[in-house]
């Protein structure tokens, strides 16, 4: 394990954080969201990205002789561009398409569906999006939805929420029930389906952070067996393979955004006066932002530490992906309501970021899995 | 330890691969077994100085060892008595030592707090003089830097010290002073300037404790132990020679000094750290289940009770995230990296972890954990087991680290004003 960046990854850093800077500062979000825009992220910048290379890092450059594009580049390199991309708010099919859906397709799938699937993931032509979540709460295990076996294939039949990007991916990876029953591990299986596929309906689910996401309802859509990711009934660990990936990689952007709401309230501390002082020379500010300045730090070593994790293909990762998801998320929460509050009245308005940061971190907290879910998942892991 | 003076040439990787096996291969044959867990008790500890004693053979040998390697002191200079590594050696041999579970041979606070100091700051003759005692372990040194009317405040202090011919002669008293009663000398903050302002006017003085005219007295604390004193010095003589750097100048050695304590306290937090784990106790005492689906085995348990269970993992997610800040704090450091800051952050977070995880063993043990005394021993069917009385009274010790060395609110202020760059509103960092 190792908890820094070398020059490579620190040069990538540099790149990305001026990349997002220009191309894609607080204000492009802004503008989506009062544009009500579609899409959710800018389709040019999603080009741009694909151009840098950044959505074939995780994968390797071929796939049994047959080139697919990626650079195999690894997770602390796309950790720190989504760290960058915290900081900006930047919304991208980084997430959703890349980490989720092709985490799914390299865990899971076979060669031939690689060789299939991936050129045109990493290209950024075909996107994914994974639809797993039925409930308030993230549980992959409580899925409900059944696959019902047919005579080549399965029925799906169900309805999912909470699908990130949903609503304009061109390619699903459904979570359905082949056996068992909601709440048990067993029994689950990863399809993959094109998302006009005859029976689904999608519809975008506006949310506090402006990003898209959907309720999905599938109605009696049918799939053959080549559509299986990985092994039918086992699904359950493939999934959380892929989970994890996602939960550490949103870590990583969740901490950028905590460091850039800490950045700017630290800023303001030094520069609103009131009693004819700077409101950071007051000591009831102080320890408080010398407390989330300390919690930041600790939730940077387990992000690392997780991602680092990844790049060995460690045993530890589901461990260090709910130690991260945990920590962050709460740092996060934190973090986004002190910055609220150290703003006076100025923080709860619109004109000002903050906002912005907070609604997002809500809504990542959510993501795969919130601070408390992870502090079980935590204790079941050690035994206890 | 902190002595960041490289002797050695930047060494290449397949030297340093070199080293590390050589390491392990020494620590495999030298360090007997009974030192590759942690100390169970104060009286395993050893502390270094003329009064030194061993509860075991292999202590002592432990002991003995590492002294002819130098390795009390793996950074200062041979010349010293130090073991002259590099920062990647002395890091190498921190880490291999770590894998397997070495104890410190000794605890020594001259050799972490004020060895550094006189390196930076001593004469030719001051180093030659107390360095190398240190390195062997043979002189234990306290400090005496608190009054009663200068703790946070310390700039405020008081005792005196009179230029007389080539003495001075040092009036006052000092409080808080770990192991004044135990040590062989003491490095003292005195005022020789009493008219400047108050930073200005002090100086770094070191005495023998042998010296006529002091007494100490000991103070009992909450957990029942005493470890520190009352330092009394009436018309004690001190050598001018024991004068480190120049006269008036000793807050910027006493600054530097509280830099290193700050490391050694977070080291020693660690050290200190509360033996017993959270998860097994809780299971012992408040019961435990069949664990839920996806737990490590088949018949796995978990805490019956949900609320200790996510107290538990909570801290045992904070102790692991600032392990791995640790840990990432070495890399950079040795990278050559503006370190992410500061032993303040380290020093307020492990002793206020330190604090929570005792509290959390304290709401586990219930009413178990409120035993003062055994009265019988175990095997007598005594009340309370050593283990309880143990984590009774590591609670309350726990309690002293958060104040001395700087409280937290102290470390606190330093992060904002020095790391964060926070106006200040006053001089209370
Ligand atoms: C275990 C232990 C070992 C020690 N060993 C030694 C030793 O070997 N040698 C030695 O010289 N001293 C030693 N000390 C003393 C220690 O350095 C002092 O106790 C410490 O500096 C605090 O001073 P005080 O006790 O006078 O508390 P005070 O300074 O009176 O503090 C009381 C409270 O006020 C708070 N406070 C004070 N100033 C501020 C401020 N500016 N902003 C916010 N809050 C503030 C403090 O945080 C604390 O909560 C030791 C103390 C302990 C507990």
């Amino acid at each position: 394990m190792n908890l820094t960046l070398n020059e490579e990854q620190r040069y990538l850093k540099d790149t990305a954080r001026s990349f997002f800077r220009e191309k894609a500062p607080v204000a492009a979000l802004r503008k989506l969201r009062d544009s009500k825009d579609e899409l959710g992220y800018s389709p040019e910048l999603w080009r741009e990205i694909v151009e840098l290379g950044w959505s074939g890092m995780l994968f390797p450059e071929t796939v049994n002789g047959i080139e697919i594009g990626g650079s195999g580049f690894g997770f602390k390199g796309l950790g720190a561009i989504l760290q960058e991309s915290g900081h900006t708010l930047t919304a991208s099919p980084l997430l959703s398409s890349v980490v989720l859906g092709g985490s799914a397709i390299l865990l899971g799938g076979s060669e031939a569906q690689q060789q299939a699937y991936l050129p045109d993931l990493i290209s950024g032509e075909v996107r994914y999006a994974l639809a797993l979540e039925e409930g308030a709460h993230h549980d992959p295990a409580a899925c409900a939805m059944t696959a019902t076996p047919t005579a080549n294939g399965y029925r799906l039949s169900g309805r999912k929420t909470f699908v990130l990007d949903g609503h304009s991916a061109e390619r699903l990876i459904v979570v359905a029930r082949t056996a068992g029953s909601a709440g048990e591990r067993a029994g689950l299986s990863l399809f993959l389906v094109d998302a006009d596929t005859a029976g689904i309906t999608r519809t975008r689910t506006p949310m506090i952070d402006s990003r898209a996401a959907a309720d999905m309802h599938f109605d009696a859509v049918e799939v053959t067996r080549e559509q299986v990711l990985g092994t039918a009934d086992g699904g359950f660990a493939l999934l959380e393979q892929v989970l994890d990936r996602g939960r550490i990689c949103i870590a990583a952007e969740m901490l950028g955004s905590t460091r850039e709401l800490f950045d700017r309230t630290l800023a303001y501390l030094k520069e609103r006066q009131q009693f004819g002082v700077p409101i950071g020379s007051f000591q009831a500010l102080q320890h408080r932002m010398a407390t989330v300045f300390t919690e930041i730090e600790l939730a940077k070593s387990t992000v690392l530490a997780a991602l680092s994790a990844l790049d060995e293909d460690s045993n530890r990762v589901p461990l260090l992906a709910s130690l991260a998801k945990h920590k962050v998320s709460a740092v996060y929460e934190l973090m986004s309501n002190e910055a609220v509050q150290l703003h006076g009245g100025i923080g709860v308005t619109d004109a000002l970021d903050i906002g912005l940061f907070l609604k997002r971190a809500r809504v990542a907290q959510q993501t795969f899995g919130d601070s408390a879910f992870h502090r079980r998942r935590f204790a079941r892991l050690c035994g206890y | 330890m902190n002595g960041a003076v490289n002797s050695m040439d930047d060494l290449s990787p397949g030297e340093l691969d070199d080293f590390r096996r050589d390491v392990r291969a020494w620590l495999e044959a030298n360090c007997p077994d009974s030192m590759r867990t942690p100390a169970s008790d104060e009286d395993e500890v050893v502390w270094g100085g003329s009064q030194v004693s061993f509860k075991t053979e292999d202590h002592r040998l432990w002991f003995e060892r590492m002294r002819d390697k130098g390795w009390f002191t793996p950074q200062w200079p041979t010349e010293y008595g130090g073991g002259g590594l590099s920062s990647e050696q002395a890091g190498i041999l921190a880490r291999e030592m770590a894998r397997l579970h070495c104890r410190q041979p000794q605890i020594n606070l001259g050799i972490w707090m004020l060895g550094p100091v006189l390196l930076e700051f001593g004469t030719q003759e001051q180093k030659q003089t107390h360095l190398p005692p240190m390195a062997r372990g043979e002189v234990r040194w306290c400090q005496g830097f608190s009054e009663p009317n200068a703790g946070s405040d310390l700039a405020s202090l008081q005792m005196k010290a009179v230029p007389d011919g080539d003495d001075f002669i040092v009036t006052g008293s000092k409080i808080w002073t770990s192991h004044a009663d135990k040590s062989d000398a003491i490095y003292t903050l005195v005022r020789t300037d009493p008219e400047a302002k108050k930073q200005e006017g002090i100086s770094f003085l070191l005495i023998d404790m042998a010296s006529p005219g002091i007494t100490t007295k000991p103070i009992e604390l909450i957990s029942g132990k005493s470890h520190f004193c009352e330092v009394f010095f009436d018309q004690v003589r001190v050598p001018q020679k024991n004068l480190v750097g120049e006269l008036n100048s000793g807050w910027t050695v006493a600054k530097r000094l509280m830099q290193h304590e700050r490391q050694a306290m977070a080291h020693l937090g660690d050290e200190g750290q509360s033996p017993y784990s959270l998860a097994d106790m809780a299971k012992q005492y408040l019961g435990c289940r069949a664990a839920e689906a996806g737990a490590a085995d088949s018949d796995a348990t978990e805490i019956a009770d949900a609320v200790m269970r996510d107290r538990v993992a909570a801290l045992d997610m904070d102790d692991m995230a600032y392990k791995l800040t640790l840990r990432r704090a070495a890399e950079e450091i040795a990278a050559g990296d503006d370190a992410l800051a500061t032993t303040s952050t380290f020093k307020y977070y492990s002793t206020e972890l330190e604090k929570r995880k005792n509290e959390a063993l304290m709401a586990i043990l219930g009413t178990r954990a409120l035993g003062w005394d055994g009265g019988l021993s175990d095997e007598a069917g005594g009340s309370f087991t050593a283990d309880e009385l143990a984590v009774t009274r590591g609670w309350l010790s726990s309690k002293v680290m958060s104040i001395g060395g700087g409280t937290t609110e102290i470390q606190l202020n330093v992060i904002a004003k020095r790391v964060l760059g926070l106006p200040s509103a006053d001089d209370s960092a």
